[in-house]
């Protein structure tokens, strides 16, 4: 395991370097939040924010993505065939993902990439992708990676593991493809034991920081049609707007819908991401709608992320406890005291 | 750093539409006969009777309809298709000839190991009849009758003109295999010579026991509703009723998250369970 | 505001042992600092649920569209001229309703004062009188809150509930002098290509998660015409195009019902100023027909109604 020292100033332009070789991103501050921009020169990385506002989902699984491609030209003697886009799968790395995040990406792997279908562009997207991750030096109160099989410093599913030792970075190498990344990372020298020491403490610090009292550990052991029929669902989905912010700001979310759009002759499928939230999600067409009523849709995201997925599995939540749903739900609609009510149920 | 080329589950195999009948008075219900472009998908395409594929239109979408023909079928595949929606509507002034395509075989089937050695009863009302058709095909079949004791049929529709695949009901009424008991709700044609009333009642009056049965149902919900205390007052066990589920569906593949319901996906772990399984799901479909 | 809390408790708690409303719609507050969330209740003995402060800033109208039975509910100057909108359009009626008038000294901007902290985080926040107090991990700030209202609040002049069955207190005095226009007049100044440049930039972000159309309560339409698939009017990818189409429309489908309560700003997640499309509408609707929406529950608005001396040809 390599670990390296870079100033802040060396990390940079290390960073600039490694572009030739990765597409990289970096948490850019675009107005009053931080998002994943593509490294270059006009605009600085920004390495001091609590997390970026969306999840690095997109840039492993795209909002809207290209599947397929075909022509509607009669004359075309291939026309009406549906052929596969072509992809650039070329190397990328996300560089700043907070430890939260990329473990969303452990918790959405079985649902891509199973024994029984094999999701081509999510997989390789995914293996194209070194995960560099920003250790938390500061989990926000509304924080619980804890809780739920993570930690502010977790190197499961990161290759690379930053840690942020004021005026310089201590950079690890945790993977294969994370070493190869360090070393075509121009500048830094070999960190000393002091460093080293230095950045454990700060990751002892953290885990005490962050709050791990979100209560799972009761939920494989309840009855999923005991839990659906538990009487606190209306009053949990009162206030929500049935709006697509807690799904699409969600790194563990992964439901889409498919889409063919058309201009002229020329035709794509594609598929944009989706939300339980949204009434059309599962509306028939016949009219008939399984789940026409709001607190049905609230008590589906709630259920698939903290039972069904567990029952499924066999393993933890289907939450990576970044805490934005609890940060931005417009309603304050608060998953913590939701996983709290199941539990205890 | 890839593995393998991976399969894309998502890509449809290119199929030519060669014979699209009408089926119903209404012209609501047509079937489609399509032949694979290339031969070698067609073995790819290896199905068992209760399985369902994406139907898929070029620049409309697709669409999940289960499969009507039988495996034992060669040299085509069929689907019979409502008019509902934005892709079937589409499909419906689709022209043998034309190129589309289809995507799967997808989902489960029907028990057919458990069914073995076992009267079968099949309940079917209206245009869900269609993977029912093609287990009795498949179940007439001289090398696969032997492997199930008395077939009993009971299926059903508004009214005569709704009956999906009348010619081969009318052929399956003279043999002495099958038990056909067809019903329409109701009729203002004389020479009727069926059936009058719904589903659940003519299956009441005419399935006398559950004694090692295995009863299969597919229909509208109303019907379901209905059918289901009839066949557990008849001693069918929750186990030995089987349904098929319709869900709105995208993928097919169990990855889209849209059919999910409790820890099953409908596309996947479905569309067929036995009543005892639905009992431990959630009632969202 | 926040000393209106305990009478709000007191009134519905009367209101709902005297069998007088079912239900009671309000605030209850928040887990986490700036954020509370809509509440119901119909039990006497839960009254002390609800809350209310200078950060509840979402429109509890909302909430109403065809209930069918007894409501009690909390309302401010904008949400009391979006509950006459909703009896206008007949989505709720006037029989129902009692309504607890909250005069309103407007609604802080939590955004405003996340910025005025450089974005860390806010771990408390406690409202006295005029002034309010932010807190975090080794910092603490008072700020007027005046300097901090959300950009609708600042130029509203409707503080007062337009209708209402009693009031927690006496009205306040009315902010006089404010041009509520000023930023639409700036737009309306830019040539058409450099404006289409603006609300380009404006809306580039947006995740189409459809907050701001669901926090709206003018948005109760069954089916959403970006919801519509027989035809399909809308794209669902997130091509500008598609994202333009749906906030002009929705915008558009807002003119002269809007009251600027500023919903959609306080819930879009990435922070989109969508109101400069319908505060344009609200100013087009003032100087055409010297309306506002939502003050006057016997009138129709002008969007709605057919006269045969319209000066218009076309409606003829």
């Amino acid at each position: 395991m390599t670990n390296k020292i870079f100033t802040k100033e060396e990390w940079t332009k290390a960073l600039q370097g490694l572009s030739d070789s990765y597409k990289v991103f970096v948490p850019v501050k675009d107005g009053d939040f931080h998002t994943f921009k593509p490294m270059n020169a006009t605009k600085a990385p920004d390495f001091d924010f609590q997390n970026t506002r969306l999840s690095a989902r997109s840039l492993v699984y795209p909002q809207a993505e290209r599947m397929f491609e075909y022509s509607l030209d009669e004359n075309d003697p291939e026309a009406n065939i549906i052929k596969e886009t072509p992809k650039d799968y070329s190397p990328q790395a996300i560089v700043g993902i907070r430890p939260c995040d990329a473990h969303g990406f452990k918790i959405v792997k079985p649902n891509f990439d199973n024994k029984e279908y094999r999701d081509p562009w999510w997989i390789q997207h995914f293996e194209s992708t070194v995960l560099v991750g920003l250790g938390c030096n500061q989990p926000c109160s509304t924080c619980f990676c804890a809780s739920v099989g993570g930690g502010p410093f977790n190197k499961d599913v990161l290759d690379v593991l930053i840690y942020d030792l004021g005026a310089n970075f201590m950079v690890s190498g945790l993977t294969e493809k994370g070493e190869a990344f360090l070393s075509k990372a121009q500048g830094g020298k070999a960190a000393d034991d002091a460093a080293v020491k230095q950045a454990e403490a700060l990751a002892t610090e953290a885990a005490k920081k962050v709050k791990a009292d979100v209560p799972t550990d009761k939920l494989k052991d309840k009855v999923i049609n005991d839990l659906f029929a538990a009487p606190f669902w209306q009053d949990v989905g009162f206030a929500c707007l049935n709006c697509g912010t807690c799904t699409y700001l969600c790194p563990t979310c992964w439901c889409f819908d498919i889409q063919d759009e058309v201009l002229g002759k020329q035709g794509d499928r594609i598929r944009n991401w989706d939300s339980c939230m949204f009434p059309l999600f599962t509306l028939h067409g016949s009219g008939h709608n399984p789940r026409d009523q709001k607190f049905q849709r609230v008590r589906q995201r709630f259920m698939h992320k903290l039972k069904y997925y567990v029952d499924k599995y066999q393993g933890g939540v289907q939450c990576s406890g970044c805490g934005r749903c609890v940060r931005y739900c417009p309603v304050n609609i608060d998953i913590r005291q939701v996983a709290e009510l199941m539990n205890n149920y | 750093m890839r593995g393998v080329p991976l399969q894309n589950p998502y890509l449809p195999y290119p199929v030519r539409i060669d014979k699209i009948t009408t089926e119903t008075t209404d012209k609501n219900l047509k079937t489609f006969r399509f032949v694979f472009l290339n031969p070698e998908d067609e073995k790819k395409f290896a199905y068992t009777p209760g399985q369902f594929a994406e139907l898929s239109v070029p620049g409309k979408g697709e669409i999940p309809i289960g499969i009507a023909s039988s495996p034992t079928e060669k040299g085509f595949v069929a689907f019979t298709v409502n008019k509902v929606g934005l892709v079937t509507n589409y499909m419906h002034n689709m022209k043998e000839g034309e190129i589309m395509g289809i995507r799967g075989p997808l989902g489960n089937w029907y028990p057919w190991e458990e069914m073995e050695g076992k009267n079968i009863v099949i309940v079917g009302g209206g245009f869900a009849f269609t993977t029912l058709r093609s287990s009795i095909v498949y179940m007439i079949q001289p090398e696969n009758r032997a492997r199930f004791k008395d077939i009993s049929v009971v299926y059903g529709a508004r009214n005569p003109g709704l009956l999906l695949y009348r010619d081969e009901l009318a052929e399956w009424e003279k043999r002495d295999d099958i038990n056909m008991h067809i019903t329409v709700d109701g009729t203002d044609d004389p020479d009727w010579k069926y059936n009058v009333g719904f589903v659940p009642a003519i299956t009441e009056k005419k399935i006398t026991s559950a004694d090692n049965a295995i009863a299969i149902v597919c229909g509208p919900p109303i019907m379901i509703k209905f059918t289901q205390p009839v066949l557990e007052k008849l001693g069918f066990p929750p186990e030995r009723i089987i349904l098929s589920l319709e869900m709105r569906m995208k993928c097919g593949i169990g990855i889209c998250g849209r059919c999910n319901i409790g820890d099953k996906y409908v596309c996947k772990d479905g569309p067929v369970f036995s009543l005892a399984k639905l009992k431990q799901m959630p009632g969202e479909y | 505001m926040i000393e209106y809390t305990a009478i709000i408790r007191d009134t519905a708690k009367k209101l709902l042992k005297d069998g007088k409303v079912d239900v009671f719609i309000g605030y209850k507050k928040g887990t986490v600092p700036m954020m509370n969330e809509p509440v119901v209740i119909s039990d006497p003995e839960k009254v002390d649920t609800l809350h209310w402060d200078s950060l509840c800033g979402l429109n509890l109208c909302n909430y109403l569209t065809k209930r069918k039975d007894k409501i009690g509910i909390i309302a401010n100057g904008c949400n009391s001229r979006n509950i006459v909108t909703h009896i206008l359009e007949n989505q709720i009626s006037r029989e129902q309703l009692y309504i607890v008038g909250i005069p309103c000294t407007g609604v802080i901007d939590h955004r405003a004062v996340l910025r005025a902290v450089g974005n860390k985080e806010v771990l408390d926040v406690q409202e006295q009188g005029d002034k309010f107090t932010v807190s975090g991990n080794g910092f603490s700030e008072t700020f007027d809150k005046a300097k901090f209202l959300r950009t609708n609040c600042a130029v509203c002049t409707h503080r007062n509930p337009v209708i209402y069955d009693e009031m927690v207190a006496s009205p306040v005095k009315e902010q006089e002098g404010v041009d509520p226009f000023e930023d639409v007049k700036k737009i309306e100044a830019m040539d058409p290509e450099k404006k289409w440049g603006f609300f380009t930039k404006m809306i580039e972000r947006c995740l189409r998660c459809y907050a701001c159309r669901n926090s709206c309560p003018l948005c109760y339409c069954p089916t959403c015409f970006v919801d519509e698939s027989k035809p399909q009017w809308v794209g669902k990818s997130i091509d500008p195009t598609d994202t333009m189409t749906f906030h002009i429309m929705r915008a558009y489908h807002c003119a002269g019902r809007c009251t600027d309560c500023g919903a959609c700003e306080r819930v879009c997640p990435v922070g989109i100023p969508m109101r400069q499309f319908t505060k344009k509408l609200n100013k087009d609707a003032l100087e055409y027909f010297s309306w506002e929406a939502g003050l006057n529950p016997d009138a129709r608005p002008p969007l709605d109604v057919y006269k045969p001396d319209d000066y218009n040809d076309f409606v003829k």
